[in-house]
């Protein structure tokens, strides 16, 4: 059993629909930690050693957050700054999270075609992860594959937010049962519902 | 009666006409009282009237001050200043004394006739050099500082040399004085208990005297304080100030010890009390008033006829003080380092002798060390060396000060005091305010008057001063002179309006945070001037109606935004109501304030029927996803 916690960050969750269907679904996942940070610090002032007691007890920390400005919202950025300390995460005596794993759960507005070279965005998403996926490096943690949704505003319409919220479930299941095939999952850029590495049970 | 009216009179009209003249001219106060002495003098010698025995009245006012100046020094303050205090101020002390004693043998007088000069010329003027660095804000800077410890290193010193001098007596002068006996017995001497006691028993009586002064000063001050405020009467605590200091300085003479030595070690004691400041309140006029007496006959006694007979050889005598003195102090500042415009400051600055030089010279004539007809002569060259002073401290502005002033920029205090922060009122408000500050390193001085409060305060740990914050006076011993900010946390509505409009009148430079007790105060508060006000439960009113919603199930984020858009509506709405109010109109006749509160209500209605999403359109806008088209744009454009 892999210890998960998922990090949910939506500050306008009134307008969301998919986020807020995938944080339903987590919530309800048994045997997971769930972690709504505008929740819990609605001013901000994120627990240092509270939340790095957190990270010390689970092996795959996993960031839910929508695409905004090609980066994560805000408070998620103020939980790097600050959970992420020098010689805890990084530096000299920060190895206290080497080995786990990071993982990404994304929402763009952006339609799949535009995220790629000479498209609308003019690179591919993977490329606006970067600086997270170096910080999971920097800190001696494994960056896994992100699960992505493209065209979010548009799953509502086109019936696509309830299959997306399934397949994290069952990400997340599959995670926490140790079902989930870390290294079949390197081979794509990104993932959906369709290509999750999901060893069947058995 | 009518003769002290007339007197009194004179003395008041002198020191009113003269003292602020002087001060606008830069001479400063102590130079305007002296010349206002020289311009009565001739009137005092027509009423034949007793100046010595005035000025021996007004010399309680150096008492006052050294207990004033006890009063501002921690013991620990002082333990921090011992080296500069022994070093500097004993090395200062002895050196001029050694050296004006041998210019005096050189002069043809005998050892102990020198050696008395040259202790009487050792010391400089703690009153005119404090006053002129007080007035002149130089306090705090280097050579301020180091006057500071010389002066107060002289005033002790005085003790030991008024024990000393005596034994220095010439057995012909003492003949003399026998003579003369029976009419000029000392009034005090007959209060002495002393006298008729053996050595040891002197010595115990001494002893047992200063601990009674430091024990009681510790121990019995605070329950009488305490008696005292039950009564709430505020000349009564200004008569116990008085007693405690006149008290002390009685006992001291008795078992035959300087005043000036007990009431500056009550001082120290008192320095920790929670009282200090309403101590220093009302003595501080006394002492003011006591020393311009005092200053005055300085400046009356001055013989002129006997300085003009020998007008050359006195300011000659004087002018070699000056110079002597200098030098010393400008060698010493070499060996303690004390560089730039401070060394010529502190230099200059003490180069004069000091009201304890008239207090040792007389006393050297009483106890037949000096004879009267030179000791005439020295006093003319202790009064001529204090006028002269603040000529000298105006050489140092004009042609010192500046030449170093670029200097001093590139070298910054180490430690400028960031400024510190008065609180009125240390009740449930001001004591958290407090707490904030003081955590954060900030100095405070905290005033409350209630005394119950102050006991459970201090049980604590808490530095917290006993007086009414709406009394100017103790408002100034606490520092609003040189404060950075005020805050106002006293519960009664119109005292704090009262001390805003005090405090922005007279110190428009110090910050004012103030505490509103409701909505209407605030306007209050706002026309007197302040602009930071708080009102006492607007925030945790605020913070319940917060915790209502998150409890009705409200996303905490949504709950915390919601409050902060009325908090961000109510203030824009509180400030412009504010603005628009005038005390001397009744709100309901001040046409722009009921228009505006009129269009508030209007708005206010409108987001109660749901018209209006919430309380500030400002704060609702964040995070609108862009439209559909928006991103179906993203498509059709760019992929080929
Ligand atoms: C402030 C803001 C910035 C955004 N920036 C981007 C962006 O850079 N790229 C993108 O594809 N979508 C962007 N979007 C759209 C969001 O990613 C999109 O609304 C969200 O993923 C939809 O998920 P939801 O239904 O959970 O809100 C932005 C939206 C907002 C409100």
């Amino acid at each position: 059993m892999a210890r998960l916690i998922v990090y949910f960050a939506h500050p306008g969750h009134n307008y969301s629909h998919v986020n807020q269907s995938m944080a339903n679904v987590a919530k309800n996942v048994d045997g997971i930690t769930f972690i709504d940070l505008y929740a819990d610090y609605p001013r901000f002032d994120i627990n240092v050693d509270a939340e790095q007691e957190r990270l010390l007890k689970h092996d795959v920390v996993l960031l839910q957050f929508p695409l905004f400005w090609y980066s994560t919202p805000s408070i998620l950025k103020e939980w790097q700054d600050i959970v992420l300390e020098h010689g805890f995460a990084y530096g000299s005596g920060g190895e206290r999270l080497a080995g786990k794993t990071m993982m990404l759960a994304v929402t763009a507005a952006g339609p799949e075609d535009a995220y790629a070279r000479g498209g609308f965005q003019n690179y591919p998403l993977r490329e606006f992860l970067r600086p997270l996926e170096q910080t999971a490096r920097l800190c001696g943690m494994r960056f896994t594959t992100p699960y992505a949704l493209y065209s979010a505003l548009k799953a509502p319409l086109v019936g696509e937010v309830a299959p997306h919220a399934d397949g994290y479930r069952r990400l997340l299941e599959a995670i926490r049962d140790d079902r989930y095939d870390w290294v079949a999952a390197e081979r794509n850029d990104v993932l959906d519902y369709n290509t999750l590495t999901i060893k069947e049970e058995g | 009666m009518d003769g002290f009216l007339l007197l009194a009179f004179l003395f008041l009209v002198a020191g009113v006409v003269a003292v602020p003249i002087a001060s606008r001219l830069g001479l400063g106060s102590v130079l305007g009282y002296l010349i206002a002495g020289i311009v009565i003098s001739p009137i005092l010698g027509w009423l034949h009237v007793d100046v010595v025995s005035i000025q021996h009245f007004a010399e309680f006012g150096v008492v006052m001050m050294l207990f004033l100046v006890g009063l501002e020094l921690e013991p620990r303050m002082l333990w921090n200043m011992r080296n500069k205090l022994l070093g500097l101020g004993g090395l200062q002390v002895s050196v001029t004394a050694a050296l004006v004693m041998a210019v005096a043998m050189a002069l043809g007088q005998s050892w102990t006739i020198a050696l008395a000069i040259g202790l009487v010329f050792s010391l400089s003027s703690t009153a005119i050099v404090l006053q002129t660095l007080n007035e002149k804000g130089m306090m705090k800077s280097d050579g301020g500082q180091s006057s500071f410890s010389v002066l107060l290193f002289q005033d002790i010193a005085v003790i030991p040399m008024l024990a000393f001098v005596p034994l220095l007596a010439l057995p012909e002068l003492q003949e003399l004085a026998a003579a003369a006996h029976g009419a000029a017995d000392e009034g005090h001497a007959s209060l002495s208990l002393v006298d008729r006691l053996a050595g040891w028993q002197r010595a115990l009586l001494t002893v047992a005297a200063i601990a009674f002064v430091v024990v009681g000063g510790s121990v019995l001050t605070r329950p009488l304080f305490r008696f005292v405020a039950g009564a709430r009467l505020r000349e009564l605590f200004t008569a116990t100030a008085l007693l405690l200091v006149i008290a002390i300085a009685l006992l001291m003479v008795v078992v035959g010890l300087s005043p000036a030595l007990g009431t500056f070690l009550a001082g120290v004691v008192l320095a920790n009390s929670e009282y200090r400041h309403e101590l220093e309140s009302n003595i501080d006029p006394f002492k003011g008033l006591l020393l311009g007496v005092f200053f005055i006959t300085v400046g009356a006694a001055i013989q002129f006829d006997l300085l003009f007979s020998n007008l050359a050889e006195i300011i000659g005598l004087t002018i070699g003080l000056i110079a002597l003195k200098v030098a010393v102090l400008y060698g010493l500042s070499r060996i303690f380092k004390i560089g730039g415009a401070d060394r010529w400051l502190f230099s200059l600055g003490l180069a004069q002798a000091g009201e304890f030089g008239f207090v040792l010279l007389s006393f050297t004539v009483a106890s037949s060390v000096i004879p009267p007809a030179l000791a005439e002569r020295l006093m003319l060259v202790v009064a001529l060396s204090m006028l002269l002073t603040p000529a000298l401290f105006i050489f140092y502005e004009k042609w010192i000060a500046h030449r170093f002033v670029s200097a001093q920029d590139q070298e910054p205090d180490e430690i400028d005091e960031t400024g510190k922060v008065i609180i009125a009122g240390h009740g449930r408000f001001g004591g958290i305010v407090n707490r904030i500050l003081l955590a954060a390193g900030i100095p405070t001085v905290v005033l409350d008057y209630r005394s119950e409060q102050l006991d459970v305060l201090r049980a604590f740990g808490v530095k917290v001063f006993f007086g009414d914050a709406m009394r100017p006076d103790l408002l100034h011993a606490a520092g609003i002179g040189e404060a950075r900010m005020l805050v106002i946390a006293i519960d009664d509505k119109d005292s704090a309006t009262e001390l805003v409009h005090y405090v922005h009148q007279n110190y428009p430079d110090v910050y004012i945070v103030a505490r509103a007790l409701d909505r209407h105060h605030v306007y209050e508060l706002y026309s007197a001037g302040c602009r930071d006000i708080i009102r006492d439960t607007f925030d945790s009113s605020v913070r319940a109606g917060r915790s209502a919603l998150e409890a009705l199930g409200v996303h905490p984020y949504d709950a915390e935004r919601q409050v902060r858009g009325f908090v961000l509506n109510d203030q824009d709405q509180m400030l412009s109501l504010a603005s628009s109010y005038d005390p001397g109109i009744p709100a309901h006749e001040n046409e722009e304030y009921v228009r505006r509160t009129r269009e508030y209500l209007d708005r206010y209605a409108d987001v109660m029927r749901g018209n209006s999403a919430a309380f500030a359109t400002r704060l609702d806008r964040g995070w609108v996803p862009p439209t559909l088209d928006d991103v179906e744009a993203e498509t059709t454009k760019d992929t080929k």
